[in-house]
């Protein structure tokens, strides 16, 4: 991830540009509709979003900053600023917090020093140290196996305290 | 758990729930994704019989696929239970427009959880079943919409594609009959409205989800790019290699009336044993799927209530009892007494009690919960899931999910279940799309079956659950 204060237009990787380029080719109809897949690759690879992203991707696909600049605050997957090194999501919703997801996200938080209650929604809680950001999320839709979350792109499932626990020591 | 998961850990962590079918289940769509060795790559689906339905498919007319999705009288599995071939039939195949397929596999409403098997277990099941629904209805591209939280979807129903167009069974002249299909994967972003077909069309099209209003904007008429297009729900496309495999009378014959096939049931809550269950529509009540299938309450408990479909179904009280028009053999029909657990969960006993099926989406709560704490928890699903377009709806919800908050947390006053109930009244039926009602229900159908739990009584309101 990069996190110098160069706007990561002015830093994109070949790679990147290829698997871009391949996506628009998905939508023959408009491009625009390569609005969603575009910011997803550029998030993966950035970490967040910025300004100049906003601008170049609009440029590229023949729109207004401000047309991607309403999906990107619509959407609670996309953040313009960068978050931890490590993602936690709580499932929040119903089946969940039966199976005690309010307790799991306390002793998450609270075992890497972040306020609880602090709930952002393109500004993640993050940690001190910049070693985690852990947030509630509604339903991961995996309800049966209750209480989960998403540990970077891994869903976790039945996490009890103690993993909780040994999340936060893996990953310090 | 805590080392680097292989993508093979995962998706075997995830089959936990599947692996083992209980004796009841009837399994079609869950049949492979269940095996602890299915694989999801081609060379096992084809193993298993894979792409053998698409075959037949072309050998017949696009018609008479149309035809047997109807008499198969298999039902929308997203939450609407909308009857498929109904919907099929708005499209017509020569109108010179051209048509668009876009699978709906957002799944995000609280208490369903299917979808994701099928997506990371048995992809080419999906694709197998957009083959067959794009020659029936004359469409040439189709999009997989699936929420971003499902991390590796992408990379396995993405890979999934390469390896049908590899063999042949997608892109130019599919299986040698002249049929051109495309078939792209497209991640959502985290937002729940992005699962109704208007929102999601909206999204695929780049822009903010505002749900269109119908009329005019009907997906069969006025689309993705204002073209004539269909959306229907991963499992229901699942189902429609099935119907050719079984043939409609048979399919048709596995349901109830008017409610064919089988349908996954997501149990989740206060059960023994949780889990997504695929069941004959109609073969089971709810007693059964609580006490038998999964394994009933936790010990000393008793049961409270059921969320039948979803967390936007209304919700059931243990003891009520419904009063429901049943069919005869000789086909009169008799008004029976019917109490929740003698339930049959299927489309029609569910809306006759005034709920409904939903998703499939069972969420069990047992005499431990406070209804108080339960609405509250999804009058924030609803607060943080609003997409803000109507006026009732982006100021109601937030305002319920804020009094219901403050009730939990400092006890209830004696105007606030009805000032609760009236927000909730001012949404429903004033909005753009089914949002209004689905965040209205809850609060309505909670209050309403649990009146003294909302009522002036401090001693009801220390925080339980």
């Amino acid at each position: 991830m990069n996190s110098s204060s160069l706007p990561q237009a002015e830093n994109i990787p070949l790679a990147l540009l290829t698997e871009i380029e391949k996506a628009i080719t998905h939508y023959p109809v408009s491009r625009r509709s390569a609005l969603l897949p575009l910011l997803h690759l550029w998030q993966n690879h950035f970490g967040f979003i910025d300004q100049s992203a906003i601008d170049w991707i609009a440029c590229k696909l023949e729109l207004n900053s401000i047309a991607v600049l309403e999906v990107v605050t619509f959407y609670p997957w996309f953040r313009q600023k960068a978050p931890g090194r490590t993602i936690i999501r709580v499932c929040r919703t119903l089946s969940c917090a039966m199976a005690g997801s309010y307790e799991l996200h306390q002793k998450l938080c609270h075992g890497v020093g972040i306020d609880p209650s602090a709930h952002g929604n393109h500004e993640m809680p993050t940690s001190a140290d910049g070693k985690f950001s852990i947030e509630f999320v509604e339903c991961l839709a995996s309800c049966g196996s209750a209480p989960v979350c998403l540990l970077n792109d891994d869903l976790l499932e039945r996490v009890s305290l103690d993993d909780a626990e040994a999340i936060i020591e893996k990953y310090s | 758990m805590m080392q680097k998961q292989s993508l093979k850990n995962i998706l075997n962590l995830m089959s936990s729930l599947i692996e083992h079918p209980h004796p009841r289940e009837k399994r079609i769509v869950f049949a492979n994704a269940g095996k602890p060795d299915y694989t999801p790559d081609i060379q096992t689906y084809l193993k298993h019989g894979g792409y053998q339905e698409a075959k037949k498919a072309f050998t017949m007319s696009p018609e008479a696929i149309v035809n047997e999705v109807k008499a198969a009288h298999l039902r929308g599995r997203g939450g609407a239970a909308f009857p498929t071939g109904v919907k099929w039939g708005f499209i017509r195949r020569d109108d010179g427009k051209a048509h668009y397929l876009c699978v709906n596999g957002d799944e995000s409403e609280p208490g369903t959880f299917k979808d994701r098997y099928i997506l990371h277990r048995d992809p080419h099941q999906l694709l197998e079943g957009i083959i067959i629904t794009s020659f029936a209805l004359n469409i040439h591209l189709a999009y997989i919409y699936v929420r971003c939280e499902f991390r590796h979807a992408k990379r396995i129903v993405e890979k999934a594609i390469e390896e049908a167009y590899e063999n042949g069974f997608l892109g130019k002249n599919i299986f040698g009959s002249g049929f051109d299909l495309d078939v792209y994967f497209h991640e959502g972003a985290g937002a729940y409205i992005c699962g109704e077909e208007t929102s999601l069309l909206e999204s695929l099209e780049g822009k903010r989800p505002y749900p269109r209003i119908k009329p005019p904007y009907f997906p069969a008429v006025l689309g993705l790019y204002q073209s004539p297009t269909i959306v229907n729900n991963v499992e229901t496309i699942c189902h429609i290699k099935h119907i050719l495999r079984l043939g409609a009378a048979e399919y048709a014959a596995m349901g109830s009336e008017g409610d064919g096939g089988t349908r996954v049931l997501c149990v989740s809550g206060d059960v023994m044993k949780p889990g997504p269950y695929e069941m004959a529509v109609g073969s089971v009540t709810l007693g059964e799927l609580i006490y038998d299938i999964c394994g009933g309450l936790r010990p000393g408990r008793s049961l409270k209530a059921v969320i039948p479909g979803g967390s936007s179904s209304k919700v059931l009280r243990a003891n009520e009892i419904f009063k429901i028009n049943v069919k005869l053999e000789d086909g009169t029909m008799i008004e029976k007494e019917v109490p929740l657990l003698d339930m049959v969960m299927d489309a029609t006993s569910l809306a006759a009690a005034g709920s409904m099926i939903g998703s499939g989406g069972v969420i069990v709560m047992d005499d431990s919960r406070s209804m108080l704490w339960a609405l509250n928890n999804l009058n924030q699903f609803y607060a943080h899931e609003s997409c803000g377009q109507c006026t009732p709806c982006r100021e109601g919800v937030l305002w319920m999910s804020k009094l219901s908050t403050r009730m939990l947390r400092e006890g209830a006053q004696e105007s606030d279940s009805k000032m609760l109930h009236k927000i909730a009244d001012n949404i429903a039926g004033r909005t753009i799309c089914a949002f209004g009602e689905a965040a209205s229900w809850p609060t309505q159908s909670f209050i309403d079956k649990f009146p003294e739990e909302f009522s002036f009584d401090e001693q009801n309101f220390s925080r339980k659950h």
